[in-house]
């Protein structure tokens, strides 16, 4: 199978004032693939993916998306491109529903403009799809702030399914979940896997174990090693930087 | 996409009708309120159905403000300018060029629609706090520039429309403007229309994008939305429904003057709002009608009624901020948007 290139950064980097926390990176992410992007911390990675996303814009480099250079676009233009964004801190609209959440994702996806485009059951009847694919099938009246966390991180995730992404990306989804809802979430990271392109920020290293495809390792905003997992779980300079002394 | 779709329709299915009975129900309400307003007429006495129209027409200026300020969440303190826009062009128009009724009433629109989107470009670049003093700002300089130009808008003194600008035909009938009745069921008329089209804008897709804006405006720029065409869009739509507000106000009682585009008008469409319940479609109608009949039972009992009305705005803002509907939304009924 040809691997296509879905998204590319050449020489991406990011300062802030003195710190460079993304410096010069190299990057090539696969259609189809999970990608896990690892690192300690203040290594970048929520920086990185902010670059791609465009919600803060680089200090040099490009960010180059199924072939198009798109570095300039603001974030909510690279969204329309297939580009969607998870939250490392949960981030939903707390008073309206948990329907009404993902209908204003599925919303920009079916009705891109303020006038015309596709009609209220069309929005709804996506909406609900894209809650039920992540377990919330049976929430869709309830007020998202009174959700328990865990159901509010499978919400921002169905938001991102209803824009119906190439790439999906989501920034350290498990943390605070309980192992169910972890063992959960994974199921649901590979149904997702089938329409797009994933690329995670992750913590927990069982979850990236389990989920990923190739892994990136990112320290002090630099590109440290890429591989399979296994090939990164036997990187010494991986293991000296990030997992700590050899076992 | 083939994501689960065996899961879809069942859940599709319970949350359609449930949410098309929430919207029923306060289109109902809306029909309702409009037929119990028609029939005031027939119970109130003549001074009353005056008040009522007065009440009717500032309705509408409210329902305007509350679509930037209840469903968007935007806190503009110079509303004053658009209803003044569309006083002015309404009755400038009829006054200079003797412009017939309906005309002079689609130029007032048509004037506040330009006006309200071209301030709307500049002033949006500012939020919360500046954009409160930028629509402020630009507010004052159109009061003060009705009192520059005098000489052709009268100023303080004002205008008063001739007599044959205070009457038109409509399908041949004769619509007389200084007929209470005529007044009454003309505000009405148009009171009702703004009111379903509001029903329309604010419980459909682009009301949802209004309180997404509202709600959380960084996460609806990552769902792929220009925030700021979206808020351009409400407050056009708010500037528009305030101007169409002032032209008929205007052309109503036959009269244009500086006051009506000064800062206590601006103030006035964020009390009434803030009081019958911001982000709630009927909020605007019971704001006005409950501070507009308090002002006027209070300044016949004491000089001193504005110290009255701003204790009851202090105490309403402590304890029920979000208004009277606002409130009964929170405690009963959810569907009252």
């Amino acid at each position: 199978m040809a691997e296509v290139t879905l998204l590319e950064t050449r020489g991406l980097g990011r300062s802030f004032e003195a710190l460079k926390a993304v410096d010069g990176v190299d990057f090539k992410l696969a259609e189809g693939e999970i990608r896990a992007i690892i690192g300690p911390n203040g290594a970048g990675k929520s920086t990185f993916v902010s670059l791609l996303s465009g919600r803060i814009p680089p200090s040099e480099g490009q960010v180059i998306f199924a072939g198009q250079d798109v570095s300039k676009l603001p974030a909510h233009k690279r969204v329309r491109l297939g580009i969607a964004y998870t939250f490392q801190i949960t981030n939903i609209y707390p008073s309206l529903t948990v329907l009404e959440n993902v209908e204003i994702a599925a919303q920009s996806r079916l009705k891109p403009q303020l006038f015309g485009g596709a009609g209220e059951a069309e929005i709804r009847a996506a909406a609900a799809e894209a809650a039920a694919a992540v377990g919330l099938g049976d929430r869709l009246e309830t007020v998202a702030g009174v959700l328990a966390y865990g159901h509010q991180r499978l919400l921002e995730v169905a938001m991102g399914l209803a824009l119906k992404p190439r790439l999906l990306i989501l920034d350290e989804p498990t943390q605070g979940l309980s192992d169910s809802e972890i063992a959960n979430f994974i199921e649901v990271v590979r149904r997702v896997n089938r329409e797009a392109t994933v690329l995670v920020i992750e913590h927990n290293m069982d979850v990236v174990l389990a989920l990923a495809d190739r892994i990136t390792v990112l320290e002090r905003g630099r590109l440290l090693a890429e591989g399979t997992p296994a090939e990164i779980t036997a990187n010494a300079a991986v293991q000296a930087a990030y997992l700590g002394e050899p076992a | 996409m083939s994501l689960d779709t065996t899961q879809a329709p069942p859940e599709t299915g319970r949350g359609s009708p449930a949410r098309l009975i929430h919207n029923g129900r306060l289109f109902a309400l809306v029909l309702a309120t409009i037929a119990g307003l028609f029939a005031l007429q027939f119970v109130l006495s003549d001074y009353l159905v005056l008040a009522v129209t007065r009440i009717l027409i500032m309705a509408v200026f409210a329902m305007g403000y509350n679509m930037l300020m209840g469903y968007t969440g935007l806190l503009s303190l110079g509303h004053a300018m658009f209803f003044g826009a569309g006083l002015y062009a309404a009755g400038l128009s009829s006054y200079y060029w003797g412009t017939s009724l309906p005309v002079s009433f689609l130029i007032g629109i048509l004037a506040s629609l330009a006006f309200s989107f071209v301030i709307g470009l500049l002033a949006l670049r500012t939020q919360g706090v500046s954009f409160m003093i930028v629509t402020l700002m630009f507010a004052q300089a159109a009061y003060l520039a009705t009192l520059y130009f005098s000489r052709v808008t009268g100023g303080d003194q004002g205008l008063t429309l001739p007599t044959d600008a205070r009457s038109f035909s409509l399908f041949g009938a004769a619509m007389d403007m200084t007929s209470d009745t005529v007044r009454f069921n003309l505000a009405l008329a148009i009171f009702a229309a703004v009111l379903v089209a509001m029903y329309f804008v604010t419980q459909g897709p682009l009301g949802r994008l209004f309180a997404a804006v509202r709600e959380n405006e960084p996460r609806t720029q990552m769902l792929g939305f220009d925030t700021y065409r979206v808020r351009l869009a409400a407050f056009t739509i708010s500037g528009t429904i305030s101007g169409l507000a002032g032209a008929l106000y205007g052309l109503v009682f036959g009269y244009i003057g500086s006051a009506f585009a000064g800062f206590h008008y601006s103030i006035e469409a964020l009390l009434f709002t803030l009081v019958g319940g911001p982000g709630t479609l009927l909020g605007p109608l019971l704001g006005t009608a409950v501070m507009t009949m308090l002002i006027d039972r209070l300044s016949g009992i004491t000089t001193a009624y504005l110290m009255i009305v701003g204790v009851i705005l202090i105490l309403v803002n402590r304890w029920f901020p979000k208004g009277i509907l606002g409130t009964i939304r929170e405690r009963a009924l959810p569907w009252l948007k």
